[in-house]
C-alpha cells in the first residue's frame, strides 16, 4: 500500500508542479501587480481605476454573450442533425468543423480581412453586379462573427458528444408513449443534452470575453474590449499593475459567469468546467 | 382463447438487415387478452417481431394489422401498443411520478387526473411512496417497476416486453413473473412477450411462439410445446430431449435403434424416416436385459430432485432423469411407455440436437479451433 502510494505521488509530481508554476505562481503575481503600484508599495489607485473601463468591461460581456448564442443556435441543430446520421456522413463532418482549427488562430482571424474589407472578395463581388458596397469590416458585427467563426467548434463537439451517446431507447420510449418528432426533441433530447450545451457555452464565452486578437483586426481597433484594454497596458502602456488589476476583474467576472452556468447544470452530470 | 378476437394479425413478414434475412415470411395471430411469448435463441428474430409490432421497424413485406385495420406505415407514436424496453429507458432526467406521466401529459390529461393514474399505477406496482425518487437511485427492480407504470399508465390495448427480467437476478425474476401475470390477468390486457429463457416462457404464457432463424417453428400452448413438439429444434430448445432417427413403420408403430415399439402417433408414410422424441423424465431404469434396450452408464450427475444419467446405447448417448442412483460403469437397461413417445417429421435440424455427449453446441465448438461463429451469433449482433 505504502508503496504504490509513493508512486501515486512520482505520477502526480510533474503535475504538481506544472500547476504551482503556470497556474499558481502567475495568480499570485497578478495578485500582487493589482495591488501595488511602479515602486511596490501597497496601493488601492489600480482598482480605483477601474472605474473608467465599466463600458469595455460592459461591451466586451455583450459581444461575448451575442457570440455565444449565435453559436448555440448554429451549433445545436447541427450537433443534432450529426447525431442522427450515419457515421460515415458523421465523421465527414466531423472533419469539416476540425479542419479550420489546423491552422493559425490568428491567420484564421487574419484571412477575414480579405473577405470583409473594402476592397474585399465580398465588396468585389458585389461591385462586379453593380450592387452598393457595405462597410462590413471595422464594425461591432466584423468582432462578433470573428468569434463566432473562431469558436463555434468549441460549441459543436461538446453538444454533439452528449447527443451521440444519448441513448436511443430513451428516443424510442418516448416515440412509444405518444411523443411526435417535435416532442421527443423537447421532451427527451434537449433536456437529456443541456450538460453538453452548459459546456458549450461556458467553452465559448470565456474565451470570447476575453479576446483580444479579433477586436483588433476585425474591429479595426475601434470597439476596444477588455482583452485589448489588458494587452495594451502590457505591451504599450508597461503600466503592470493596471494591467493586472484589469485581469483580475476578468478573471472574476468569468468565475461568477460560470458559477451561475453551474448553478443550471446543478443536477446534470459532466458538465463542470471549473 | 380462441374464442377472443384477434387483436394483432401479422401476415407474411419478411424483413432483411444489410442483405440479411431476419424473418422470413412470419404469420401470427395474437388474440386479445391473451399472454404470447416469443421464445427462441438470441438471433431468431423474435425481437425484430415485436420492433415491427411497436412500429420502430417496417417490414420490407407484409402486413401489419390492428384489429382489421392495416398498420404497416402508422408511426409507434400513434400506435395503441406500448413497449417495456430490454433496459427499462427511463427518463433520467425526470423523477418517478414525471415518468410514469409523460405519456399522460402528452395526452394532455388534467393535473389532478394524472396525479390520479400515476397514485393508481404506483400502487399497481407496488412502489407507493417512490413518487419523488430520482429514477437513477432506484434498484434493477424498482426500476423495471416504474417502466412497467409508465408503460402502463397510458392504457395500452397491448404491452410488449422485450426480455423484461434479463437484467434480474433468478429470485428476483420469478418474482416479478408472477407479478406480471398477476398484472396481466387483473389488467386483461395482451402481453407479448420476447424472452430466451424457455422455463419463463413455459410459466407464463397462454401460448408459445417458438422461433429460430427467423421462421416460427411452432405455435401452442406451453403443453403443447413442451408434450407434442413439432421438430427437432422446438424439442431440444424447450427442456431435455433425447432425439433419436426412428422409421415409422406404420401408424402407431415406430423402429429405432434396432427395436420396434408401439406409439400413440399416426398419419405418417410407410416406413418414413422420423425424428424420435423421449423426455429424460419419461425414461424408466430397469434392470438390463429387461426394459426394451440397455447400455452401460457413462456420467451420473446428482441435481437435487433427481439423478441426471447418461447411457451409451449403441453409441447414442440417452439422458435419463430418475431418484434411484446407478453408478458410471453400471449396465442398465431403458424401458419407454409408448405414449411418452413423441414422433417429429424430418426437418433441417434432425441430427443437430439429441444426444446427449455434450449438452450444447457451442460447447463442441468451443474445443475446435476450425469451427466459424454461427449464423446466429452473427445476426445478434446486429438484429437485436
Amino acid at each position: 500500500m505504502k508503496k504504490s502510494s509513493l508512486t501515486l505521488k512520482l505520477i502526480n509530481a510533474p503535475y504538481m508542479i506544472w500547476a504551482v508554476l503556470f497556474i499558481i505562481a502567475p495568480l499570485i503575481m497578478v495578485i500582487y501587480y493589482a495591488f501595488t503600484d511602479r515602486s511596490g508599495a501597497f496601493t488601492l489607485d489600480n482598482i480605483k481605476a477601474l472605474s473608467s473601463y465599466g463600458a469595455i468591461f460592459g461591451r466586451s460581456a455583450w459581444y461575448a454573450l451575442l457570440a455565444t448564442v449565435i453559436c448555440l443556435f448554429l451549433a445545436y441543430p447541427l450537433a443534432y442533425i450529426m447525431a442522427k446520421s450515419r457515421a460515415s456522413t458523421q465523421r465527414t463532418i466531423m472533419m469539416l468543423i476540425m479542419l479550420p482549427m489546423w491552422m493559425n488562430f490568428l491567420i484564421r482571424t487574419y484571412s477575414w480581412i480579405t473577405i470583409l474589407s473594402n476592397t474585399g472578395l465580398i465588396n468585389s463581388l458585389l461591385k462586379a453586379v453593380g450592387l452598393p458596397t457595405a462597410q462590413l469590416i471595422n464594425t461591432p458585427g466584423a468582432v462578433i462573427l470573428g468569434m463566432v467563426y473562431n469558436f463555434l467548434p468549441y460549441m459543436v463537439l461538446p453538444i454533439y458528444s452528449v447527443m451521440s451517446k444519448l441513448d436511443k431507447s430513451l428516443v424510442e420510449a418516448a416515440q412509444d408513449l405518444g411523443a411526435g418528432k417535435l416532442q421527443v426533441l423537447r421532451k427527451v433530447i434537449m433536456p437529456l443534452s443541456m450538460p453538453g450545451v452548459i459546456s458549450g457555452i461556458t467553452m465559448v464565452f470565456v474565451p470570447s470575453v476575453s479576446t483580444f486578437y479579433i477586436s483588433q483586426k476585425l474591429g479595426g481597433g475601434k470597439f476596444l474590449l477588455i482583452g485589448d484594454s489588458i494587452e495594451m497596458q502590457f505591451q504599450s502602456a508597461y503600466n503592470y499593475n493596471l494591467g493586472a488589476s484589469l485581469s483580475l476583474v476578468l478573471m472574476l467576472l468569468i468565475i461568477v459567469c460560470m458559477l451561475i452556468m453551474n448553478r443550471f447544470a446543478d443536477n446534470e452530470e459532466g458538465a463542470m468546467i471549473i | 382463447m380462441e374464442n377472443k378476437a384477434v387483436i394483432i394479425d401479422l401476415k407474411n413478414i419478411s424483413i432483411s438487415f444489410d442483405d440479411q434475412p431476419i424473418l422470413k415470411d412470419v404469420s401470427l395471430e395474437i388474440h386479445d387478452g391473451e399472454f404470447v411469448t416469443l421464445l427462441g435463441p438470441s438471433g431468431c428474430g423474435k425481437t425484430t417481431t415485436l420492433r415491427i409490432i411497436a412500429g420502430f421497424l417496417s417490414p420490407d413485406s407484409g402486413d401489419v394489422i390492428f384489429e382489421g385495420k392495416k398498420i404497416n406505415g402508422v408511426p409507434a407514436h400513434k400506435r395503441q401498443v406500448n413497449t417495456i424496453f430490454q433496459r427499462y429507458a427511463l427518463f433520467p432526467n425526470l423523477n418517478v411520478a414525471d415518468n410514469i406521466a409523460f405519456g399522460l401529459k402528452l395526452q394532455k390529461k388534467s393535473k389532478s387526473e394524472i396525479k390520479k393514474i400515476v397514485e393508481e399505477m404506483l400502487s399497481l406496482v407496488n412502489l407507493k411512496g417512490f413518487e419523488k425518487r430520482n429514477v437513477s437511485s432506484l434498484s434493477g427492480g424498482q426500476q423495471q417497476r416504474v417502466a412497467i407504470a409508465r408503460a402502463l399508465a397510458v392504457k395500452p390495448r397491448v404491452l410488449l416486453l422485450d426480455e423484461p427480467l434479463g437484467a434480474l437476478d433468478l429470485k428476483l425474476r420469478k418474482d416479478m413473473q408472477s407479478e406480471l401475470k398477476a398484472i396481466q390477468q387483473r389488467l386483461g390486457i395482451t402481453f407479448i412477450y420476447v424472452t430466451h429463457d424457455q422455463e419463463e416462457a413455459l410459466s407464463m404464457s397462454d401460448t408459445i411462439v417458438v422461433m429460430d432463424s427467423g421462421v416460427i417453428q411452432q405455435i401452442g400452448s406451453p403443453t403443447d410445446i413442451y408434450n407434442e413438439p413439432q421438430n427437432a429444434f422446438v424439442a431440444d430448445f424447450i427442456g431435455e430431449s433425447n432425439i433419436v432417427d426412428g422409421v415409422m413403420l406404420s401408424d402407431y408403430n415406430v423402429e429405432f435403434q434396432g427395436i420396434r415399439c408401439r406409439c400413440v402417433d399416426k398419419g405418417f408414410g410407410l416406413n418414413e424416416p422420423v425424428d424420435v422424441v423421449v423426455r429424460p423424465e419419461d425414461i424408466d431404469m430397469v434392470p438390463p436385459g429387461e426394459g426394451m434396450l440397455s447400455g452401460d452408464v457413462t456420467s451420473v450427475t446428482f441435481k437435487g430432485v433427481h439423478y441426471e444419467i447418461i447411457v451409451d446405447i449403441k453409441g447414442f448417448k440417452w439422458m435419463i432423469q430418475t431418484t434411484e442412483k446407478a453408478e458410471v460403469g453400471d449396465r442398465i437397461g431403458i424401458s419407454i411407455k409408448p405414449d411418452e413417445i413423441q414422433i417429429m417429421k424430418k426437418s433441417k435440424y434432425s441430427g443437430l440436437y439429441g444426444d446427449y455427449s455434450s449438452f450444447s453446441e457451442e460447447f463442441d465448438e468451443l474445443s475446435d479451433p476450425n469451427a466459424e461463429l454461427t449464423d446466429e451469433d452473427e445476426v445478434s449482433e446486429m438484429g437485436e
